[in-house]
């Protein structure tokens, strides 16, 4: 197996001691097959202790490593050494406070995530011993790439408005909102729309686009937000000139 | 959270520097500039037809210039950018599920090449 040295510059921030992050860099012996996450677990075992990340799976599944690789959003389990030169810089994710590292504060896209209430709303109840609700192939694949999503935020580190603005509901939530929208089982929209259709909603998207490039699970949150503007418009357009037309 | 987090600033006009795909998305949008300016283009056209034939004359002349020219294919570069780069992204804004299966991305894109055409051909029988 061939072996190659590393050098790892890792922005570092201690909030007890430190007034602004610092870069340090780190050698490490790398195998071809590593993946950059391998790297950083090889300097909390064998150089720096004290360096703080987050991750879980090693397997582009949980979600918990996104960081900014040489700028770039990405899972460090997913970032193979192989494709980068011997300089690998790796950042917290962008867009969002450091705690600690590589560690960020995730509470705000939590709170996004929780009020579009991304789960699903029954278009009537209905009791367990009346059977499931079914679905066809069709209808299930009308929404199926986005149930896909981990929760990893690298499109909120890859979208420029949500660093702009940082009231913006942002990629991961509304493509969310948007998978139980489009659900045949689902009669939440109504709730949802009231929180994706507003101005801090799908309308602070101005289609960059590169939510959709990043995403390691290749989830389309960027045509997810173009329609919803498109069905919210069409909302619009019927309560104001057909209002006796039923939603 | 800590209590202490550090915020990164970001620069509200120069985020956009040194990520190739932030300046393909900000060439899209500067280039409705081009279409901006042919709108006022059109509206001087309606103005001088009103004015009489001298006056229409005087804007064809105007046209005619190496400036008007220049203008002209500077607007078509911008034009055609705008729309090839807006055209590319139909099939994120308006996906179509034919039974199971999506109607590929190329199909929809190029009904829009398809319909950018005709419009043109209405346009140009109706000048010619």
């Amino acid at each position: 197996m061939s072996e190659r040295q590393i050098q790892l510059e890792v922005l570092r921030y201690n909030p007890e001691t430190d007034r602004e992050p610092r870069l340090q860099t780190y050698s490490v012996p790398c195998l071809n097959e590593w993946v950059v996450l391998d790297a950083l677990n090889y300097v909390k075992d064998n150089l720096d202790t004290t360096l703080s990340y987050r991750w879980s799976c090693h397997m582009a599944v949980c979600g918990s490593c996104g960081m900014m690789i040489n700028g770039e959003p990405k899972l460090a389990c997913k970032a193979f050494i192989r494709e980068y030169a011997d300089q690998i810089r790796v950042e917290p994710l962008a867009n969002f406070p450091i705690e600690r590292d590589l560690v960020t504060s995730v509470e705000d896209f939590i709170a996004k995530l929780a009020s579009v209430k991304p789960y699903l709303i029954p278009k009537e109840d209905k009791s367990i011993s009346a059977g499931e609700f079914k679905q066809t192939p069709a209808e299930l694949k009308k929404y199926k790439q986005y149930t896909l999503c981990i929760n990893c935020m690298l499109c909120y580190a890859a979208c420029p408005q949500y660093g702009l603005v940082p009231e913006f509901l942002g990629p991961a939530a509304i493509a969310l909102a948007h998978r139980y929208n489009q659900d045949s089982r689902d009669g939440g929209r109504d709730q949802r729309q009231e929180v994706i259709a507003s101005h801090e909603g799908v309308w602070e998207c101005s289609f960059v686009g590169a939510c959709s490039e990043v995403c390691p699970k290749h989830v389309d949150p960027a045509g997810a937000l173009q329609q919803v503007k498109i069905a919210s418009t069409i909302d619009w357009y019927k309560e104001h000139l057909m209002p006796w037309v039923k939603k | 959270m800590s209590s202490r987090p550090y915020i990164r600033e970001i620069s509200k006009t120069g985020w956009f520097y040194g990520q190739p795909r932030y300046l393909r998305y900000m060439a899209r949008e500067v280039t409705c500039i081009f279409i901006f300016a042919y709108t006022f283009l059109l509206i001087w056209a309606l103005r001088a037809l009103a004015n009489g034939p001298e006056a229409y004359q005087a804007f064809l002349d105007a046209l005619n210039s190496p400036l008007g020219i220049l203008f002209n294919l500077a607007v078509l570069v911008g034009v055609v950018y705008h729309s090839i780069s807006w055209f590319s992204l139909t099939p994120q804004a308006m996906p179509l599920q034919r039974g199971e299966e999506f109607v590929p991305g190329n199909i929809i894109i190029g009904a829009h090449y398809g319909g950018w055409a005709v419009v043109s051909l209405i346009v140009l029988f109706l000048g010619v």
